[in-house]
């Protein structure tokens, strides 16, 4: 399989008043033409992982890494100036709350054909007319209404489907998506997901799907790389993650409540410090 | 004798063309001692229906029973002491410049109790915090801590019947099944009442013992976790439902 994404050794450091707080550990994974899920509880810096690949992170935040490496390129040697053409354009990202992720004072009409001239020469007319098309893809009733809404307007899901179509326009080769789904309803989030796979299916896109649910990773990504306190503690095939080794992995497994094995009590997750001084795993292939 | 019953209980808010009906006509019962779930899509009028018993939204009409007690528009002191809430976000529903110490001791006070300082101890030794974490801040709290206060706080008064609003949606799952293992047994050993709403079914299924299945404001269904276990759902939105969420 072809690599998109090299990344190799990253860390995240975040100087405090009682020392340095590393958030993520050194992290080395690839990522082809798939879906590949970054599961773990909060804390353990799948997020961070995520930001980082985009050097979205600020001072005082440290990024380091011997190489995140975009089809050869490594963004971590590029000037903030080339940095800027490969954000939305090559890789893009779906943040979490829909909510605080739009502009709450612009319609979003405006917003999607914002964001897709400042990657393209198209005219407003072009743009308009592709943001419809867009908004289509992501199964949106009546887009030219939603053109004309403000982001309030619409309801959590509609607003994640509103980003997932910003986000996609530029046609981006990657996409990392933080937890797009958690703000959504199980009916709405299967759609949402469903226009995921399909776009990694058709498009050939590579997908970064960061999630705390583990039988949604389970279903729908192809790989699974488990993170605890910043370091990749086990990766497995999502659809062998049911009979995943490591201990946090079957601990987080086995706390979740089932409707097919009813229990009294719920396994609490013991925690073992062994867990956070093991070596991070190389999910590089 | 039953706990809550709830008949015809219908709940709008705005006027005129701005009208939204959030609940239509529902009508349920909860038997004392019983955990009863109420699930079903955001905006499918469930939490409503959990605000409307607190008083917290004011344009309701039908018969609301506590305890064989009719509900009125103005609640009396003796509500506040049967009927307790817990919200869905932990992080929004401690004031963040009063420490828990504070939060537990007005709550207290404000029930007339005297022995505050014994009680604010217990408290936190029965949601498993203990003394350590009295004089915190929320904000030196994690989320699964925080909603152990709000659970203490909800506790405080020797309430008979507990809403959980979504308790645990905005938790790890690890720390989820910490606190669902704190309700089981505050429920086992206070003999109490729940109300739990949740989108998800199988925190449901763990949790009560029948459940109502709510959609666009009324409930199309009610039914027994049994029934839920083997899938059986008569109504093809529940049934809907029940597969998605497999």
């Amino acid at each position: 399989m072809e690599t998109l994404l090299d990344v190799e050794n990253l860390w995240v450091k975040f100087p405090s008043r009682h020392g340095v707080f590393d958030a993520v550990r050194g992290v080395s994974f690839t990522l082809g033409r798939e879906r590949l899920g970054i599961v773990g509880e909060s804390g353990s810096g799948k997020s961070m992982t995520g930001r980082a690949i985009l050097r979205l992170i600020r001072p005082p935040g440290i990024v380091e890494a011997d190489q995140i490496s975009l089809e050869g390129v490594d963004l971590m040697k590029l000037p903030e100036k080339d940095m800027r053409s490969v954000r939305g354009q090559r890789i893009s990202m779906v943040m979490q709350d829909p909510k605080f992720s739009l502009n709450p004072v612009m319609t979003i009409g405006d917003q999607i054909i914002e964001a897709y001239r400042l990657h393209t020469t198209a005219t407003k007319t072009q743009a308009y007319e592709k943001s419809l098309e867009m908004l289509e893809a992501v199964s949106i009733r009546d887009p030219e209404r939603v053109m004309r809404a403000y982001p309030h307007e619409m309801s959590g899901g509609m607003g994640q489907r509103i980003m997932i179509a910003m986000m996609l326009i530029p046609n981006p080769e990657i996409l990392i998506a933080d937890e797009p789904t958690s703000a959504l309803d199980v009916s709405v989030q299967r759609q949402v997901l469903d226009i995921m796979d399909k776009l990694v299916k058709d498009r050939g896109m590579g997908l970064i799907f960061i999630s705390h649910d583990l039988n949604l990773v389970a279903d729908f990504c192809d790989r699974v790389l488990i993170m605890y306190a910043g370091r990749i503690v086990e990766v497995c095939d999502a659809d062998k993650l049911h009979e995943a080794q490591h201990p946090y992995t079957r601990g987080l497994l086995n706390s979740l409540p089932r409707l097919d094995q009813p229990r009294d009590r719920l396994d609490v997750l013991k925690r073992d410090p062994d867990w956070s001084i093991a070596p991070s795993v190389s999910a590089r292939l | 004798m039953s706990m809550l019953q709830i008949n015809g209980l219908n709940v709008w808010f705005g006027k005129n063309q701005n009208r939204v009906d959030a609940v239509r006509q529902a009508k349920f019962t909860v038997a004392k001692g019983e955990s009863f779930g109420l699930v079903g899509e955001s905006g499918s009028g469930k939490s409503t229906v959990l605000r409307a018993i607190t008083g917290l939204a004011p344009n309701w009409s039908g018969t609301m029973d506590i305890d064989g007690q009719s509900l009125t528009r103005t609640r009396p002191k003796s509500f506040f002491k049967t009927v307790q809430m817990v919200f869905q976000d932990p992080y929004a529903s401690l004031h963040p410049r009063h420490s828990v110490d504070q939060v537990l001791g007005e709550t207290l006070y404000l029930h007339g109790f005297s022995d505050i300082d014994a009680r604010v101890v217990k408290l936190l030794d029965d949601v498993g915090l203990g003394q350590k974490f009295r004089f915190r801040y929320p904000h030196q709290l994690s989320g699964g801590q925080r909603q152990r206060v709000a659970i203490a706080r909800a506790l405080a008064p020797e309430p008979r019947l507990l809403l959980l609003d979504e308790p645990t949606s905005a938790l790890d799952v690890s720390v989820q099944a910490e606190i669902l293992n704190l309700l089981a047994d505050l429920r086992a050993d206070r003999g109490l009442t729940y109300l739990m709403v949740s989108h998800d079914l199988s925190v449901v299924g763990h949790m009560c013992d029948r459940l109502a299945v709510m959609n666009n404001g009324e409930i199309v269904e009610i039914l027994d976790v049994d029934a839920l276990r083997a899938m059986k759902a008569s109504h093809p939105y529940s049934q809907h439902l029940l597969e998605a969420s497999l």
